[in-house]
């Protein structure tokens, strides 16, 4: 059974149809991404994945249950955790707080009234190993705004880690990331493919050829084109709709 | 992985209660009453008493205010909740304050679980507009309730008993039993905010979309935080009620509501001892300025405008500077 069944979802803005017909399958384990041009509505896609906004038409499923209708808190206590392209954290928080507080949504009660949070080892060590799985450890005692934008963006990835999640959905995780921080960050999801079932939305083309297993390219709010990095790569639909005919494509 | 310790790491300083001013501010009150005596002003007791009173229902308020980023701008309604418990059973002969104390948080409890319910559907303005709402409708409810005054208001014929004993009419008794609730209270406040709940609490403040999408829905936990909020200021309006031997719907108007909102921005919001040093700050310059000008309310509002632009965190924020600036 797959993952994430998505059927034939289709979201407007008035006249603006910014997701047409989509149809996709992520598999157990596979990491699957997400390419298209800017405002094909990769993020709005993400948002009606995570319950953040709810779709006109069609069916989400995770696992085999409907979460067509469920809300983002819902999904993530399922297992379906994401990240977002613009980084959302808790910014008068140090970057352990911030984690902690995504492990403690997972193991028992928040409605815990006495008892200083900030001496629950469990909760602590929990967040350092998600913290350490996303390159941020050394940072644990940073408050959250202080951190840079590339730590930031691995902070992003260590909350969603911090949920267990089965099932990733990552908006561009490196966006406005370069250079070696890149590199890291790209050798990290490496590092987690297998463990966690993955849909990457990514910009990147470098990192999407490098990392996924399969790939949608998404125009107009519509999926041209699905298949293996290279079967995508040759595919003459694509080259025209979203690569441009003359553009070489990096390998 | 092990450059901080996990059993005690760094607490966000912005997050931490001043337990310290807490403290000093709680040795003040104690010592207040001998140093009345000396001055042989006894009146100033009964000031002292309301003043206690009115730190209680600002550090509740600080409690959703700061903590939750929820502006409630109807709070005065739990105060008379407070006030109006003590009436209303003393009338019928129940004068234990305890019993009082139950059937104010009781009341308040139900009001603000249901209103609370309804008010968080909305934000930002909206929440305070809705709130003051609701704070308006308990208001007129209480100045249709003839049966005790109405807009008048209604004289009690005695304080509450604690446990069958009269000791509350001596001034000193009630003055200290205020400061022992306060103090208690505190306590209590400071616990929650440091607790899970709190966590979350403080969490959905300073992002929600994010705490949606680790797995926590807001809104049962700001109804909550609403909640405990709403029952503790009506404890300090069993104590108002003493203090002024007196109940009226002047206690839930709304410019009471407005001015527990002031005390905790004046002493500075999301610290708990801030809004007990704002009720103190806010009721000494009434009670002074108003005995130097019947135009107080003048110079208080360009007090209130220095702060603010001068110190944003209140006089929390003014007394960490010049700390600040001393360890400089």
């Amino acid at each position: 059974m797959s993952r994430l069944v998505v059927e034939n979802l289709n979201k407007s803005f008035g006249a603006l149809t910014v997701t047409d017909d989509v149809s996709l399958t992520v598999e157990p384990g596979e990491l699957h991404a997400i390419i298209g041009p800017n405002g094909a509505g990769k993020t709005t896609l993400v948002a009606q994945l995570s319950g953040q906004l709810a779709p006109d038409s069609g069916r989400v499923t995770l696992d085999g249950r409907d979460i067509t209708r469920a809300s983002m808190p819902e999904r993530v206590r399922m297992g379906l955790a994401r990240s977002f392209q613009i980084t959302q954290i808790l910014p008068g928080f140090t970057v352990l707080e911030n984690v902690a507080l995504a492990v403690q949504a997972r193991q028992g009660s928040s409605f815990r009234f006495f008892g200083d949070v900030v001496r629950e080892t469990a909760l602590n060590d929990a967040a350092m190993a998600a913290l350490a799985e996303a390159g941020i450890d050394e940072r644990a005692a940073a408050i959250a705004s202080e951190l840079s934008h590339g730590e930031h963006r691995r902070l992003e990835l260590a909350m969603a880690l911090a949920t267990k999640p089965s099932t990733l959905l990552l908006d561009e995780p490196l966006a406005g990331v370069g250079g070696e921080e890149s590199d890291a960050f790209v050798a990290r999801l490496m590092a987690m493919k297998g463990r966690f079932t993955m849909l990457l939305i990514e910009h990147d083309m470098d990192a999407v050829f490098a990392l996924a297993d399969r790939v949608s390219v998404l125009v107009y709010g519509r999926i041209i084109a699905t298949g293996a990095p290279d079967e995508v790569r040759a595919d003459p639909a694509v080259r025209t709709a979203y690569l441009g005919d003359e553009e070489e494509i990096p390998a | 992985m092990s450059v901080v310790s996990t059993s005690a790491p760094a607490r966000a300083p912005v997050l931490a209660p001043r337990v310290k001013a807490a403290l000093v501010l709680f040795t003040l009150f104690a010592l207040f009453p001998p140093v009345v005596t000396a001055l042989d002003d006894p009146f100033l007791i009964l000031i002292g008493t309301r003043i206690l009173a009115y730190a209680i229902a600002a550090m509740a308020l600080d409690l959703i205010l700061g903590y939750g980023a929820m502006v409630s701008f109807g709070h005065a309604a739990y105060l008379g909740f407070g006030t109006y418990a003590v009436a209303i059973l003393s009338s019928y002969g129940i004068h234990d304050i305890l019993l009082q104390t139950a059937a104010a948080i009781a009341l308040s409890a139900v009001f603000a679980f249901v209103t609370g319910a309804i008010s968080l559907r909305t934000r930002g303005v909206y929440f305070i507009m809705i709130t003051l709402a609701f704070g308006q409708m308990a208001f007129f409810f209480f100045i249709s309730l003839s049966a005790y005054g109405g807009d008048d208001g209604y004289g009690l014929r005695q304080r509450s008993t604690l446990f069958g004993s009269d000791v509350l009419e001596n001034e000193y008794a009630l003055y200290y039993a205020t400061l022992v609730v306060l103090i208690g209270l505190f306590a209590l406040s400071h616990r929650i905010v440091g607790s899970r709940f709190g966590r979350v609490l403080t969490g959905i403040r300073e992002n929600a979309t994010r705490m949606e999408a680790i797995g926590y829905s807001p809104f049962r936990y700001q109804l909550t935080a609403f909640v405990i909020s709403g029952c503790m200021t009506s404890i300090a309006g069993v104590f108002l009620a003493n203090q002024a031997e007196f109940v009226s719907p002047a206690f839930m108007s709304w410019h009471r509501s407005g001015e527990l909102i002031v005390m905790v921005v004046l002493g500075g919001i999301g610290t708990l001892s801030g809004a007990i040093g704002g009720a103190v700050a806010a009721l000494l310059l009434e009670e002074f300025l108003g005995k130097l000008t019947e135009h107080w309310r003048l110079w208080f509002g360009l007090f209130l405008v220095l702060m603010v632009l001068f110190s944003p965190r209140g006089i929390t924020g003014l007394i960490q500077q010049i700390q600040q600036g001393r360890a400089r």
